[in-house]
Parts: structure tokens; C-alpha cells; sequence
């Protein structure tokens, strides 16, 4: 009898993958700490602190929303550590403490429990808790550091390359053919690391190379915490590939359609004509690659199968495009995400799979 | 020996675990004392019971006949007593009605030395007659009366007849051992259901992570001088699923709704030959089949050739009994079987393997909601979306599942094993399945 009780009864399958929703969640905790290591060292202490709020704030009300619901406690999936991460990932480092509470009691209360909790939410939890802060209180979430690595570091505020450039281009008259040498002639801050490597590529590309690439490739830049380093940020997805946590449709199709418009359009704004858009700078800049690899794959709020995915993808990127360009934001990678997280369940509908021994209106099932 | 050829959507790849017993030959597990011959061993009705308590019984008596036209007869594994009929629970959780023999006297069979038929003579008819009345069922899990898929139903053909050595199934290792061990026996059986159906094609499927048995049947085949195929597939679960192996070696799809003959072909799994070369050639009903008996948590993990009734917990204790705890036991094969909490459990017909597995093999965890990874639309062979389906039949709505394919499900757990939610997916399209069936 004492045998009986030890002996677990299940429906089959028997046995299940390692993977668990838990681990899933956990191991993109982990991916991301890289990225946020680095926005510790180059913002100071202080962003540790922002951090600890943001997820405490997501932690402690996923755990007060599953008492107040009467459900089991949901705070080991990690979700909410991640939602709380990646809120404090999408804060400039001197944000005052109590937006990241706002924004993280927000997208877990609002977000995701009022729809029934993990994985009911049909919006981006983290996206949406940022976004809901950054419209109420834009002064403080457009106010950036300078990283300490950067040689200017005196300057104690500054601007994004990407708002800075916003502000710079809306009565633009100058010559410059591109965002990067607009920045380098505005005297932009240049750290002495990306001087040397700036040189070494003329070196090997020639002339036509600007200054800054090596900056805002490593995380030189001043931006939100967990988002300046692209790096760090794409050591952590290449894990998350090598796991299949992430498949490459999502990615892939948002990176190459904003690309491809950037190339295209990119460069107008500079009189440059078509075909001229700066691919490298709009990709390393702002929040995409945390966003495209991160919160754009979230597999709740994205499609089902590859083919939607791909559509996802390509939307976002087309979205990202339209704002970052023509909108009146400088970013627009969150947006754009949480507009297509409202197309997912169309997308879901008309990207159904091709049932085996079916036979379809266009060909016989073999 | 690589496998090219597999079927193009969907599949898994659990980890295999064949090593643990694909080295060990078939062994005579030990007969007990009591045998526990439950009625219902295949699919469709039960068999009618045809003896009482007190009856004296001989190896390989009827005990209990067909009772219609998909059903199957039980015959006695020993000789001995009935002592008992009562009610057990099959692993799949029907109960039904048992007949309890004590075994005593004479070996009729075993041991001695056997007359043989000579087989060729008989016509397709006599044949399916032999296999009808020796209570021959499906061995590869689903126990189908073996009789009723081998007669064709008038306007069809069988173009193609497969035997299914596909053995996708983690730890199982019966049919490699088979097709090592009885070859001549196999191939012999294969020319039996060649009478039985004419069949223009006739291939052996067998999955690339046995290439002894490959080669071994090649060898055989070629040295007979038959014209048997033997067909190399590349690893896939669940391969062995008949629509599946049929798309991996044809191309073709069954339809919707349809069986293999609807695209002129016949399945029978490996073991299921066998079975059929033994009732045939020795007049021997299926009163023994053969049972991996594997897992983490036995010791000496064995291939046992097993009377039917035979506790499956005098099998695990032949292997040396359990080295630790296990997590589970389980009945069958570890992504479609059942898990049992009574070592009493006898082995039927569709008894495949035995595993007792640990916690690190099972990989546990607790269930939360669907996090829309889609890795189960992804695994699913059928082109099926398992969590919505899951979802409909949640919210009792029969017909939108209908809709999106219910009834096309195969049941091979490939959704169920890779969710990270841990959702008894399969569970619940089983029951919408029944539900629907239910209401028509």
C-alpha cells in the first residue's frame, strides 16, 4: 500500500520535454542579465535599484492578484520576474522609484489579470506597462545618463541618438547625407574606444565609415537600462535560439521588412534620395534589438504557428518603420509590437496549418 | 544505414532509451501461479465467456469466444483451474470481466515438440479463418482483431502491404529483437498475408536506429530470393503510427476520416506477423507475446516473452525489481501508455513494455496556462492545433473541434510531450473525441 502513494497516475504521454513554462521564463531571465550587468556598470548603482522596484512591484502583485483570485500562486513561472525585468530593462536609469512601480503594477494587475492571468494577456504585459508610463510622464522618461564609459561623461544628462536626432532633423537644412555624420557634426559624444575602432575600420572599409558604430554596438550610448547593449542583448538571444526558446521567423521577418523600408526611405529625410537609408545606425539604435529578440517573440502574445509569426514579424517591422520615420516618437519598437499583439488572433485564424489527408481546394492531398 | 525517408510535418524526438534493452534477447519470462485473463483484450466488444468456476482448462482452450464482428477470442495461457471470475481494471481504465486460472497439470505446447501446417495449401479464406479463430489482434498497441483488417471490403485492393517495424516508441525493443531473433519465422508470416492479400508491394519499414535489423532482413530476403522491400526510415516519433509510416514510404495520405485501405494498402505491425505465423503454421492461439521490460528504475532491464495474465509485477521482479523509486509504471510505451498503481495488472494482449520510470525520465512539472508557444501545433503530425482543440472541447464545443480535425487525431502524445505547460492535451481531445462519438 505505502508503494500506491508514491506513484504518480498520469494521462499519457508518460514522459514530457524538459522544457517547462517555468524554465522557459526563467532561462529568458537569465539571457537578459548579460545586457543589464552592463547597464549597472555604465549607469551606476542607482539602476540596481530601479530594477529590484520593477520586479518587486511585478512579483509582489502577481502574488497579491492570485490571493485576491483565490488561485494557486503563480509567482515560481517567473513570468512576473520577467514582466518586472524587462520593465526595468525599457527605464532611462535616473527614473524616480515610484514609475516602475506604477508601470509594473500596471501591466501585471491591469495587463495580464484582468484577462485571466499567464498567458491570457493579448498584449505584451512589460510593452504595455511601459508604454502606460512613458505617455504619463514623458519628461521623466525621455531624461538619459551618459554612460561613464563615454569620455564626456561630465555631461551628466543628455540626449538619445535617436531623440536627439528627432529633435535635430525637424528643421533640418544641413548638408550631411546620414544619422550618423548629422550626429559626429553636431558634436555628438564620441567615446576614445570608438575613435580607435572607428579608425581601424576606415582602415579596412575606407573612408566612407563614420564614428559611433562601436559606441552604440557595445552600449556607449545614453538609453534605457537593459537596451544599450546590443552585444550583450544578441549573446543572450543566440542562447535563446540554440535552446529553440526563440525560432528565427519573428526576428528575422521584423529585422529584414524594417531593413529593407530603412534602405529605401531612410535616407530622404537627408535629401539623400531613395536607397540611401543608414541600415546599421537604425538597427543598433534604441530599444530594437531588445525589443525584436525579446519582447516581440513573448510566446503569448505572438501568433502560433511560423507562418503567422512571419507575418507578425513583418508587420512590426513595417510599423517600427512607419513611427520611427515618420511618427512623432523617436523609437516606436514598443508600439509598433503592441499594435500587432492586436492582430494576433486574425493572424491566428488565417495562418491555420494543412491538415494531413485533408484534401484543399487548390490540389488533391497527394 | 541511413534513413532518408520520413513524413515531412510535425514529429518529435524523445530521448530513444533502446539502448537499456536492445541488446538483450528474448527471454521465457517465468509462468506464476495464478493468471488473471481479462475478457476485453482488443478493440471492440469483449469476448463471451464460455467456461465457469471449477472448469478444468487446457493451454490454449477457448475461454472466452467472439462475440461479433470486430471482437476477438481469449484462449487459456496453462493449463489449470478456473477459480475465479471477477472484474478488473485494464490499464486504460475499462473495467471488464477477468478469468482467474491456478495453473496445474500438462503443458500441451510448450516443451513439446510441434506438428506443422502446410500452409501453402489453403486458400486466403482458410487462412483468415485460422487467424480468426486463434484471437490474433493488432501487437502494436492498439489490439485491432487482426482478422477484420486483413479482409478487404469488396471494391478495394491491397496494392501495398507494410509491415510495420518502425518501433517509435522510446524504450520498447520487441520488435528489434524480433526481427533479429525470429526472422525465418517473420518472413514466413509475411508470405502468409501475401496469400491472404495478393498485394502488388510488399515492404518492411524499419526506423535507422536499427540497422542490424535492417540488415539482417536484407540479408534473409535477398538469400530467399523474395520480392520483399526492406524500407530504411529516418528517426521520428511516432513513425509507427499506420497513416504516418504509410506517408514516409508512399507519399500518400489516408483521408480524413479514411483507413490505409482507402489508398489500397494494409499496416501489420511486426509482432502481429509473428503471431500470425504462429497461429498458421502451429495452430497456436495468441496466449504469449513479448514485453520490453524497461525503464530507469529497473534494475535489469529484459525482453521477456510473457503468457498473457502474467502479473506485471513478476516480470519487474525477473529483471531484479526496482533500482530506486519509480516515478511512474507504466503499461505500454511511454508516450501512448498508461500509468498503472497495481503491480497486479495483468499483461493482455496489447501489452507492449513495462517501465518503471524516474523522475528525471519523466520530467514532471507542474501545469499552468497555455503560454501560446504553438509547440504543440508544431509537433503534431496531423497538421492538427492541439491547444485549441484542447480549448473547444473545454468549452464543450464539439462542433468548431470537429470543425478543426478532432477526429483526426492519432493519439500519439507528440503534443503532450513537448507542451512546457504540461496540459494533458491528449487527454482532452480523447475525451472530446469520445463526447462527440457520444452525441453523434
Amino acid at each position: 500500500m505505502e508503494e500506491k502513494d508514491i506513484r504518480r497516475v498520469e494521462p499519457a504521454p508518460q514522459i514530457h520535454h524538459r522544457d517547462s513554462t517555468a524554465r522557459i521564463m526563467w532561462t529568458v531571465v537569465l539571457c537578459l542579465l548579460p545586457a543589464g550587468f552592463w547597464g549597472v556598470y555604465v549607469f551606476g548603482y542607482r539602476v540596481l535599484m530601479v530594477l529590484a522596484v520593477s520586479i518587486l512591484s511585478a512579483v509582489i502583485a502577481e502574488y497579491g492578484m492570485s490571493k485576491v483570485l483565490g488561485k494557486d500562486t503563480t509567482v515560481q513561472d517567473g513570468s512576473a520576474f520577467l514582466t518586472g525585468l524587462l520593465i526595468g530593462y525599457n527605464l532611462p536609469p535616473s527614473i524616480p522609484y515610484y514609475i516602475p512601480v506604477i508601470a509594473s503594477v500596471f501591466a501585471i494587475v491591469v495587463v495580464k489579470w484582468t484577462f485571466g492571468g499567464l498567458g491570457h494577456n493579448w498584449m505584451n504585459p512589460a510593452l504595455a506597462g511601459r508604454v502606460f508610463v512613458f505617455f504619463s510622464w514623458t519628461g521623466q522618461m525621455t531624461a538619459w545618463t551618459m554612460p561613464r564609459t563615454m569620455d564626456a561623461a561630465d555631461t551628466v544628462s543628455g540626449a538619445s541618438v535617436l531623440g536627439f536626432l528627432k529633435t535635430g532633423l525637424l528643421d533640418y537644412k544641413g548638408a550631411e547625407t546620414g544619422p550618423m555624420a548629422f550626429l559626429r557634426n553636431a558634436g555628438y559624444p564620441q567615446s576614445s574606444m570608438d575613435v580607435h575602432v572607428s579608425e581601424w575600420l576606415r582602415g579596412i572599409f575606407g573612408e566612407g565609415i563614420s564614428g559611433g558604430y562601436w559606441d552604440m554596438f557595445m552600449g556607449n550610448i545614453p538609453g534605457c537600462i537593459g537596451e544599450v547593449s546590443a552585444f550583450l542583448l544578441l549573446v543572450g538571444a543566440a542562447y535563446l535560439f540554440y535552446k529553440k526558446i526563440i525560432t528565427w521567423e519573428i526576428p528575422a521577418a521584423y529585422i529584414a521588412v524594417f531593413s529593407i523600408l530603412i534602405w529605401i526611405f531612410g535616407g530622404l529625410r537627408y535629401n539623400a534620395g531613395f536607397f540611401q537609408g543608414n541600415i546599421p545606425f537604425h538597427l543598433l539604435s534604441g530599444g530594437l534589438v531588445l525589443g525584436v529578440f525579446y519582447m516581440a517573440t513573448d510566446m503569448v502574445t505572438s501568433p502560433l504557428n511560423r507562418r503567422g509569426m512571419l507575418i507578425f514579424g513583418a508587420g512590426a517591422g513595417f510599423l517600427t518603420f512607419l513611427i520611427r520615420i515618420y511618427g512623432s516618437f523617436p523609437e516606436g519598437v514598443s508600439l509598433a509590437i503592441i499594435l500587432m499583439n492586436i492582430f494576433v488572433p486574425m493572424i491566428n485564424r488565417y495562418t491555420l496549418v494543412k491538415r494531413f489527408g485533408v484534401v484543399t481546394e487548390k490540389g488533391k492531398a497527394a | 544505414m541511413k534513413g532518408v525517408m520520413t513524413y515531412p510535418k510535425g514529429g518529435v524526438h524523445p530521448p530513444d532509451r533502446k539502448g537499456l534493452s536492445s541488446d538483450k534477447p528474448i527471454k521465457n519470462a517465468l509462468i506464476p501461479q495464478t493468471l488473471v485473463v481479462p475478457l476485453s483484450q482488443h478493440l471492440g466488444k469483449p469476448a463471451e465467456l464460455v467456461v465457469e468456476v471449477g472448469d478444468e482448462v487446457r493451454e490454449g482452450m477457448l475461454l472466452g469466444k467472439s462475440s461479433g464482428f470486430i471482437s476477438a477470442p481469449v484462449h487459456s495461457p496453462v493449463p489449470g483451474k478456473v477459480t475465479e471470475i471477477k472484474d478488473v481494471y485494464l490499464p486504460n481504465g475499462i473495467k471488464t470481466k477477468a478469468i482467474v486460472i491456478e495453473m496445474e497439470g500438462e503443458f500441451d505446447r510448450s516443451g513439446k515438440e510441434q506438428h506443422k501446417r502446410e500452409w501453402k495449401q489453403l486458400n486466403g479464406k482458410d487462412l483468415l479463418d485460422i487467424i480468426t479463430e486463434n484471437g490474433i489482434v493488432g501487437l502494436g498497441g492498439a489490439t485491432f482483431p487482426t482478422n477484420v483488417k486483413l479482409s478487404v471490403p469488396k471494391g478495394k485492393k491491397a496494392e501495398l502491404f507494410v509491415v510495420n517495424g518502425v518501433e517509435c516508441e522510446p524504450y520498447l525493443t520487441i520488435d528489434h529483437r524480433l526481427m533479429l531473433e525470429k526472422s525465418d519465422e517473420l518472413i514466413e508470416g509475411i508470405e502468409i498475408i501475401q496469400k491472404i492479400l495478393a498485394p502488388e508491394r510488399t515492404a518492411i519499414a524499419i526506423e535507422d536506429n536499427k540497422p542490424d535489423a535492417i540488415q539482417l532482413m536484407e540479408e534473409k530476403i535477398a538469400s530467399k530470393g523474395l520480392a520483399i522491400e526492406v524500407i530504411p526510415l529516418k528517426l521520428k516519433y511516432p513513425q509507427g503510427d499506420e497513416k504516418l509510416v504509410l506517408k514516409s514510404i508512399t507519399g500518400l495520405e489516408v483521408p480524413s476520416g479514411g483507413l490505409p485501405i482507402d489508398i489500397g494498402a494494409v499496416v501489420s505491425n511486426a509482432g502481429t506477423v509473428y503471431s500470425i505465423y504462429e497461429a498458421v503454421v502451429f495452430n497456436k492461439p495468441l496466449i504469449e507475446r513479448f514485453v520490453t521490460v524497461s525503464g530507469g528504475a529497473i534494475k535489469e532491464p529484459l525482453n521477456l516473452k510473457v503468457r498473457i495474465g502474467t502479473p506485471i509485477g513478476d516480470l519487474i521482479e525477473e529483471c531484479g525489481g526496482f533500482s530506486e523509486v519509480p516515478e511512474k509504471i507504466v503499461v505500454g510505451g511511454p508516450m501512448t501508455g498508461f500509468t498503472v498503481y497495481d503491480l497486479d495488472t495483468p499483461v493482455i494482449k496489447g501489452t507492449s513494455g513495462v517501465l518503471a520510470l524516474t523522475s528525471k525520465e519523466v520530467n514532471s512539472a507542474s501545469r499552468t496556462n497555455c503560454i501560446s508557444c504553438g509547440r504543440c501545433i508544431e509537433s503534431c503530425p496531423m497538421g492538427l492545433n492541439p491547444t485549441t482543440l484542447f480549448k473547444k472541447v473545454d468549452h464543450l464545443s464539439y462542433d468548431e473541434a470537429l470543425e478543426l480535425g478532432l477526429m483526426d487525431c492519432r493519439e500519439c502524445g507528440s503534443c503532450g510531450y513537448v507542451c512546457p505547460a504540461h496540459i494533458p492535451l491528449v487527454q482532452g481531445i480523447k475525451l472530446g473525441k469520445r463526447m462527440a462519438r457520444k452525441k453523434g
